[in-house]
């Protein structure tokens, strides 16, 4: 057995963080490097002495920056408490006081004086005129940051919280402060913008006048006219959500629950839109049944009817996010369809329950919080989706496309914009509590610790019938849509000339060999690579991220856990177009100040994706059984080993979704980026924007079939790395295995 | 220490460091023209001068939101390209920098109006009458006559058929609006959009995609600069360009030079040099129907004739203020866009 001697035992944990923090404080650059967060020139150029690369030591032996100086204070205290006893009440006020100062001071001194000296009149008013100023925070700033964070967790932890758990209560504190910079504070600040006047003051009658506007709410579509982009964002999504969850379910079931033989080809298919650059769905759908439309021309002719333009408006958009966002239902719901254990259906089966009955009473209802979260993703993404409705939307306008053109179209309305962004927040969270008050407080645990061993029923016949033929028509549906973008790549000017050519993909992507060597001549290639480099490298930050929060939220009680949760959701259903114009304004001046590099893109991914991760790291805990943690826990593992050991193992689902899903939205993604992308790292989305502008129509489709092969070889790469959950089933239905 | 591991780290530093070169001179150049026009610029400039170009292209309307984003720590340069009504606006909030250029002289004085109504803050680099095309497939296929005027658009068989863009949303419309104020009189020019907006199927919201739409054969006929619609035309879409009987507004593609930008010389020379004929010249080989402000450069031959299109003295300093714009949107909104179509 292990012997612990608590009196001589320093830390590992706090040892590792006061070191840290010292080391961000003696050594490293205390401010932002111009050059990029990965180039290390400044280590022959000037340091430590040069104040643009100077650790803030250096700074203030040299007089300068003199503010820096009181964190040396807390900086210090902790390495008194080093070797005491946890249970001391001194360790934990020591630690909680220095992390809490430290952390305070160093965010009121960023936020206090900025590139202009004081940011606050009154500062100036009460301390003179500055007369020194500061960039944006560097890994110094960064390190020291998280020093003192963690140390006041564990000042908490040691005080008790949590059963004194260090990795529970610093992981909470962790995600609490990421989501706090990257969510609240930049939302926040836009928020405002809802306010202010045109003068520049602040004023809630502001508010109102562009709260209560005929365009928002108007019910003109009951009597002919039109109605307001709420009402008809909120009916829109409603109806997605509803779809796209039976559909994704019809899949799930048809995948899980039958014996359908094409279930791997249906796999791709339902993955298929969800890899999708914007705007492609748009255009195939209006090639097909547009005014001008293959099949509107057909059926005219056929039928001697008048060609409509019956596409545009609300049909087009439902039938485009349906397609787009079914997948999403399907990956919420395969997790929970498979998750559902058989010995419950057995046990209802011995009970003399018919298939259909088993079916409807166990479960169907077992399966609750699958649905209830796809129905919420759905609802999401088509409320806060833009490319589809700018491209068939029509006169139907709904509030992200309405929130896009108040930033950038002919009014420059920021505050309007705001005031949008605020009702469709409104309508998400109240989705949200909707969705709480439906699962209610039941339990939906049937994989526990016990022996498992049981096989999927089939479905019963009544339901089979019509899943497969659904899945039937909407498969044939799809892969109609997407030949015709893979046709649409290789034909000369695509519904006019329609000669067969490569041209596309060789002014996309031409290689040539010179005396150089290899050179990417296309001129798709560098937005290419900096995409596949941003999502490579934002996919799996976001899945940990949004794991670790699902953990928080299913496995532990904490004060304030309503309140986390809506915070990690709350990224989720604001419009990318209101992050992006967010985050240019929280994030191109100090403290933080990363616009125009990569990192401001993995950053705004990592959010807006994360609560994916979370959704789905939730519906698949919410069936793991305590027991198994508390055995773990009863057998002397801590909390971080039973999240690694065990509970991690058994998701894994739940994180090939969120890697899936992440790495795959950081390639497609567009409303958020198009404010976020710079000279240097322009992404595959915004090229092909530009080329849609420019009618290259050929060569935004051809970049956007060679984007679809590119993910899908990820992501069946990804199923290959993180593998397919075994539930200690018998092999006969489970798929794959 | 692991000495052997220090070692190693060392010298990946060192070749990391000296892999990287001497600070060069460098351009943040924003553009709001198409993308293939941007980069041809870009790449141009640094070939004529040696400077090293980062251009992100952006529509105005992104761009404009962009720079008042960044307007406490600009990240930009010089803006180039886009209509100019967000140029105008940038320099009535003083986003931009007051700078007189040498060029001047080679000028058309459309150009030199454009930049003395923003306080020398802009300048005219390309500009653009206002129009229509249809879809000639369409028109004959529906059995229309062949329109000419801007009053043809509001005869009754035209309805459902004619395409703009929402004014609140694109700057293309705004100028639409604009100019039938001029061309008719404020309540001539409203009667003349209640006229249209029965005959129109949908108010889109970039300003260019009527015609795109026109050209894809999901709508006939689109309000929109003719240099758009020559565009379609020679892509090989069914396009005929008009230009109206009574007369049409224009708009001034312009560009500016961002207050406080990091490199103001090499932003200086990029604005000299944008606006030499050669620079301008560049337009021909990307299919830019746009006419160049500068006297000497050349037109492309497919290029509406600016001399056989009756232009109306668009008055920019009033109809580019943010007051009138206001006004006339508000009034569009509620005297308009509310009624039955």
């Amino acid at each position: 057995m292990r012997r612990v001697n608590p009196a001589a035992e320093a830390h590992p944990a706090l040892v590792f963080w006061i070191a840290a923090g010292w080391v961000g404080y003696l050594l490293l650059p205390w401010y932002g490097i111009e050059d990029g967060f990965f180039r290390f020139e400044w280590l022959i150029d000037g340091y430590p002495f040069d104040e643009e690369y100077a650790p803030a030591v250096f700074l203030i032996a040299q007089g300068e920056k003199l503010w820096l100086a009181p964190l040396l204070l807390p900086l210090a205290a902790p390495l008194f408490v080093v070797r005491s006893r946890k249970t001391d009440p001194e360790f934990a006020t020591v630690l909680t006081i220095a992390g809490a100062l430290g952390f305070a001071w160093l965010i009121a001194q960023g936020f206090g004086i900025g590139i202009r000296g004081f940011n606050f009149s009154w500062l100036t008013a009460l301390f003179g005129d500055l007369g020194d100023r500061q960039f944006g925070m560097g890994y110094g700033a960064l390190i020291l940051a998280s020093s003192f964070l963690f140390l006041f967790t564990q000042g908490i932890a040691a005080r008790g919280a949590i059963n004194g758990d260090v990795f529970v209560v610093s992981a909470i504190g962790g995600v609490i402060v990421i989501v706090a910079t990257f969510v609240f504070f930049p939302i926040g600040r836009t928020f405002l913008a809802a306010f202010i006047t045109d003068t520049g003051g602040y004023s809630l009658a502001v508010f109102a006048s562009k709260f209560f506007d005929d365009r928002l709410w108007g019910l003109g579509c009951l009597w002919g006219a039109r109605c307001g982009a709420a009402w008809n964002s909120l009916f829109l999504a409603i109806i997605v959500g509803a779809t796209t969850t039976s559909l994704g379910l019809s899949f799930a079931l048809v995948v899980s629950r039958s014996g359908f033989r094409f279930k791997r080809g249906l796999r791709m298919l339902t993955v298929l839109p969800i890899i999708t650059p914007p705007f492609v769905i748009g255009l195939a759908l209006i090639l097909l049944f547009g005014l001008s439309g293959t099949v509107t021309v057909l059926f005219a002719e056929v039928f001697g009817t008048q060609p409509t333009r019956w596409l545009y408006g609300l049909p087009g958009v439902l039938i485009a996010q349906t397609l787009a966002y079914t997948p999403i239902a399907f990956l919420v719901l395969i997790g929970v369809v498979e998750g559902v254990s058989p010995s419950m259906e057995e046990a209802a089966q011995t009970l003399r329950a018919n298939t259909w009955q088993t079916f409807r009473t166990v479960s169907l209802p077992l399966m609750r919080p699958g649905l209830a979260n796809a129905f919420l993703l759905g609802f999401i993404e088509s409320m806060a989706d833009f490319g589809n409705p700018l491209v068939l939307g029509g006169n139907f306008d709904v509030l992200s496309t309405e929130i896009f053109f108040a930033i950038v179209g002919a009014q420059y309305d920021q505050g309007r914009a705001a005031v949008l962004a605020m009702v469709l927040l409104f309508f998400t969270l109240s989705a949200f509590y909707v969705q709480r008050m439906w699962l209610g407080r039941k339990g939906y645990t049937t994989v526990t610790g016990k022996g498992d061993a049981g096989v999927h029923p089939l479905m019963p016949r009544r339901l089979a019938v019509p899943v497969m033929v659904v899945a039937g028509i909407w498969g044939a549906f799809t892969v109609t849509v997407y030949g015709m973008i893979v046709y649409g790549s290789f034909v000369e000017l695509w519904g006019v000339r329609n000669t067969l050519t490569l041209k596309h993909y060789i002014t996309a992507f031409s290689i040539r060999f010179n005396e150089h060597g290899l050179h990417w001549s296309g001129s798709a290639w560098d937005s290419f690579w900096t995409t596949i480099q941003i999502a490579a490298v934002a996919a799996p930050l976001t899945a940990a991220v949004g794991l670790i929060t699902a953990y928080l939220l299913t496995r532990q009680t904490f004060a304030g856990k309503n309140a986390f949760e809506f915070g990690t959701m709350l990224s989720f259903a604001i419009p990318g177009t209101v992050i992006g114009v967010s985050y240019i304004l929280a994030f191109n001046v100090p403290p933080i100040e990363i616009t125009g590099t990569g990192i401001i893109l993995v950053v705004s991914f990592i959010f807006r994706n994360m609560p994916v991760g979370v959704r789905a790291g939730i519906a698949s805990m919410s069936q793991l059984d305590k027991s198994l943690d508390e055995s773990s826990l009863t057998l002397g593992a801590n909390s971080w080993q039973t999240f690694r050991r065990v509970i991690l193992p058994l998701l894994r689902p739940a994180i090939l979704a969120a890697l899936v899903f992440s790495f795959v939205r950081a390639m497609t993604a567009i409303s958020a980026v198009i404010f976020l992308v710079s000279a240097e790292y322009d992404m595959a989305t915004s090229y092909i924007i530009g080329r849609v502008e420019n009618n290259d129509y050929g060569l935004a489709i051809a970049y956007s079939t060679t984007l679809i092969f590119v993910m899908l070889a990820a992501v069946a790469l990804l199923n290959r790395l993180v593998g397919r959950i075994q539930i200690g089933r018998r092999a006969h239905f489970a798929t794959g295995a | 220490m692991n000495l052997t591991r220090f070692k190693i780290g060392a010298s990946l530093l060192a070749v990391a460091v000296s892999s990287g070169t001497a600070q060069a001179d460098k351009l943040t150049y924003y553009c709001s023209a198409q993308e293939d026009w941007c980069q041809l610029m870009a790449r141009s400039f640094e070939e004529a001068t040696g400077i090293n170009v980062n251009m992100t292209r952006k529509s105005s309307g992104e761009t404009f939101a962009q720079i008042r984003a960044e307007a406490s720590n600009p990240k930009g340069d010089v803006w180039w390209g886009g209509t100019g009504d967000p140029h105008l606006q940038a320099a009535e909030e003083g986003l931009t920098e007051e700078y007189m250029s040498p060029m001047r002289g080679e000028l058309h004085d459309w150009a030199i109006s454009q930049a003395e109504s923003a306080g020398n803050r802009t300048i005219g680099i390309y500009s653009g009458a206002l129009g229509y095309g249809y879809n000639t497939d369409l028109v004959a296929a529906n059995n229309l006559p062949e329109p000419g005027c801007w009053n043809d658009l509001l005869k009754p068989e035209y309805k459902g058929h004619v395409q703009m863009a929402n004014p609140n949303s694109s700057g293309t419309a705004y100028t639409t609006l604009a100019s039938m104020v001029q061309i008719f009189g404020e309540d001539g020019g409203f009667d003349f959009m209640k006229g249209l907006h029965a005959n129109i199927n949908q108010y889109t919201k970039s300003g260019s995609a009527p015609i795109k739409a026109a050209g894809r054969g999901e709508n006939t006929i689109g309000i929109v600069f003719m240099h758009d619609a020559v565009k379609q035309a020679v892509s090989g879409f069914p396009i005929k360009v008009v230009a109206p009987c009574e007369g049409t507004g224009y708009e001034i593609g312009s560009m500016s030079i961002i207050a406080g930008a990091r490199n103001m010389e090499e932003a200086k020379r990029f604005y000299d040099w944008a606006l030499t004929a050669e620079a301008q010249n560049l337009a021909l080989q990307v299919n830019a129907f746009q006419v160049p402000s500068n006297k000497n450069a050349e037109t492309s031959p497919s290029a509406p004739d600016m001399s056989m299109i009756k232009l109306i003295d668009y008055d920019f300093a009033k109809y580019g203020s943010s007051d009138e714009r206001k006004r006339l949107l508000q009034k569009w909104d509620e005297e308009v866009s509310t009624l039955p179509q």
